[in-house]
């Protein structure tokens, strides 16, 4: 049997100064670092689709239902990471069968539930009438298909499709604070442990989820400007412009709260200040590097954009860059808060350095693979429920007048998605 | 498809009985693994004198021997650690069994039995100790605290147990324990822990580790008892415990260590 254990079925990290000997083996992985940020994501995303569904920001409706997808697509794939790090991955289900409720965690799966449930909602009274379309033009298993997802509400009828709006809407309203308190309590799941002294912070659950806001408003611009490409259509250049004003706004504050923690840190300079500096100036040297060199990029990038408000390639070009390095910086802060937590000792004395495997249960390949995922996901979604404009107003259907400037044809002229 | 299975079997057995943190609230947990065991009429304490302490080491073999641990260099349920203060200087150098140099004197990655290396024997040395570690088994524990299922709990008679069966791998009892006192084992899935073998002391005999160690660095007793060794060393002595400001209120209590011991 002793045979058995010396398997090498962990890799140890190499420190300096004194960590406990349990500490040299890493509990939370790369795993634990894809987790909070596909779900920063989803709520990022969603609240980007809100600007159209619940305040009805014409200027975003191009992205409106390509953004709720985009929030689903992810958030299908947030449990993935964790049934990954589990030791037992078939027992996570006691998790919700007999919660634990003193567990900072033990609310998540709950939490995470009701959000889904509100977001397939909206996405169902989103999509249903282009559903019923598809139900009656499609053939085969396709019609099969669209017609269980229609439940059998094939209404398109004026009152039906304002029936659908008011409903989608309340539900929006509704997930805006669910996506908000999902990532917050990400947060809250690190901040609330005072053993980690790089996590015990009151900001952690604000900085989560004003970086989670940022990253999901840069993914759905990069996102929106590669499916523009691959369609072969004209990205809407005022829709673009919007996003990249609210992601300016965003990372302005987050960056600003961020800022104001690590300079309170050390001008307080308590007890271990001189292991954060090592944990700063070695493991996640590079990260942090990333972490607010990104950042800057992309803070200088749409500061230009604000000022010179520039027009067509160059609002592209400028834009893809500034999501881009967005997207690598809200990487990097949470591989810096997630591993740097851990590589920083809980005696505050020492320091470790984490070097994530390439192959195994939390390699670098399965990360990427998980990371990947959702991307599939939301290409597959995408052809089965086009979100560039409904079904139902590619037919041309007569002007309408309602509370809710969704489905204006005057609006879809302007733009300039129409096929 | 084995996994769904499991993962239905699993739900249905969550369906069918209770965490054993629940039980234990509830009263009706069976005094594992002893059936006829009282848990309500001990109160268990662990005392430590630094004092004594040569650093021999048996008392972490022992452990390890005795509770199936991993025999590798990084999965502990007790171990100890050295203090060194060179001449001079104001801070100590602290080692442990997980220290390259401590491994590399043990002849081997996988080290049977454990040493300290002599790295210090050509320095001047003000003064050394040496301080045994283990779970402190807290009166507010943050590692049953944390738990999402409940499958770590405190005994009605102060020990800190985790129940394998339930345990789901999360690790957030790994991170949540301020003195690193919790692992996971990678080969069975589940958290790990000191329990004060508590297989062991359900039936009247001494933690192994207790019984292993030869120079009474290590004392074990019930505090219900006034007449137990943990009761006559507390009488004794004046003692500290570890991380006091945590508010963690720890069962095991220290003596002849200062202000550096974390």
């Amino acid at each position: 049997m002793l045979a058995f254990f010396h398997i090498p079925w962990f890799e140890a990290s190499p420190f300096t100064g004194y960590v406990y000997p349990n500490e040299t083996i890493i509990p939370w992985s790369g795993l634990i670092v894809v987790y909070p940020y596909i779900t920063g994501l989803v709520a990022g995303a969603f609240i980007a689709s809100s600007f159209y569904h619940v305040f009805g920001m014409r200027q975003f409706k191009p992205v409106a239902r390509f953004a709720l997808l985009t929030a689903f697509s992810f958030m299908v794939f947030v449990p993935v990471p964790l049934l990954f790090h589990l030791g037992h991955p078939e027992r996570a289900f006691e998790a919700m069968v007999t919660p634990h409720w003193s567990s900072a965690f033990a609310a998540f799966s709950y939490a995470a539930s009701f959000y889904v449930t509100v977001l397939m909602l909206e996405i169902w009274f989103a999509f249903r009438a282009d559903v019923a379309a598809y139900a009656k033009s499609s053939g085969g298993l396709l019609r099969l298909f669209y017609g269980i997802l229609s439940l059998g509400s094939d209404d398109v009828s004026e009152r039906a499709l304002d029936y659908d709006r008011r409903w989608a809407r309340a539900l929006a309203i509704i997930g805006i604070p669910s996506a908000t308190l999902l990532h917050g309590y990400v947060g809250f799941v690190f901040g609330s442990l005072k053993s980690r002294e790089w996590w015990s912070s009151d900001l952690m659950p604000i900085i989560f989820l004003l970086s989670a806001a940022v990253s999901g408003v840069a993914l759905l611009i990069f996102l929106y400007i590669a499916a523009s490409y691959l369609r072969k259509k004209r990205a809407d250049e005022d829709c673009l412009s919007g996003l990249g004003e609210a992601l300016w706004w965003f990372l302005i504050v987050v960056s600003a709260i961020e800022a104001l923690e690590y300079v309170t840190m050390f001008y307080r300079s308590q007890e271990g200040i001189t292991a954060i500096e090592s944990l700063m100036m070695g493991p996640i040297a590079i990260g942090l590097l990333i972490q607010w060199g990104g950042a800057a990029l992309a803070l200088a990038i749409l500061t230009w954009l604000v000022i010179s408000r520039p027009r067509g390639t160059a609002l592209i070009r400028a834009l893809t860059l500034a999501s881009l390095s967005v997207l690598l910086a809200v990487f990097a802060m949470r591989w810096n808060v997630i591993i740097g937590g851990q590589e920083l000792s809980k005696t505050m004395r020492g320091v470790l350095t984490y070097y994530p495997p390439v192959l195994g249960r939390d390699g670098i390949v399965t990360l990427a693979c998980i990371l990947a995922a959702p991307f599939v996901f939301l290409t597959v979604l995408s052809w089965l429920f086009p979100p560039w404009e409904p079904a139902i107003e590619r037919e041309a259907r007569p002007a309408r007048s309602h509370p809710v400037p969704a489905l204006e044809p005057e609006t879809i002229l302007k733009t300039g998605t129409e096929p | 498809m084995a996994v769904l299975g499991a993962a239905a079997l699993e739900l249905f057995g969550a369906f069918a009985r209770k965490p054993a943190a629940a039980a234990a609230k509830d009263g009706a947990a069976p005094s594992f693994p002893t059936p006829s065991y009282n848990w309500t009429k001990h109160h268990w304490a662990f005392g430590v004198d630094a004092n004594q302490c040569t650093a021999c080491l048996a008392c972490v073999e022992a452990c390890k021997l005795e509770n199936g641990v991993p025999q590798d260099p990084h999965h502990f349920r007790t171990w100890v650690e050295r203090y060194t203060y060179l001449d001079g200087e104001a801070a100590p150098l602290v080692d442990s069994l997980a220290d390259p140099g401590d491994i590399e004197a043990s002849n081997s990655r996988f080290v049977e039995p454990y040493r300290f290396d002599q790295r210090y024997q050509e320095k001047k040395v003000e003064t050394a100790f040496f301080v045994p570690k283990l779970c402190n088994h807290c009166e507010r524990p943050p590692c049953v605290e944390v738990c999402p299922v409940g499958a770590t709990y405190r005994t009605e008679d102060g020990v800190v147990l985790i129940d394998q069966d339930y345990c789901i791998g999360c690790r957030y009892c790994v991170q949540a324990c301020p003195y690193g006192s919790r692992t996971f084992n990678e080969v069975y899935g589940v958290a790990d822990k000191c329990t004060w073998c508590y297989h062991r002391i359900t039936k009247g005999l001494k933690p192994a580790c207790v019984e292993a160690c030869c120079h009474g660095a290590r004392v074990f007793g019930d505090l219900n008892d006034p007449e137990s060794d943990i009761s006559q060393f507390l009488r004794d002595n004046r003692v500290e415990v570890l991380k006091p400001e945590l508010g963690t209120h720890p069962s095991v209590y220290y003596v002849g260590i200062d202000d550096d011991v974390r």
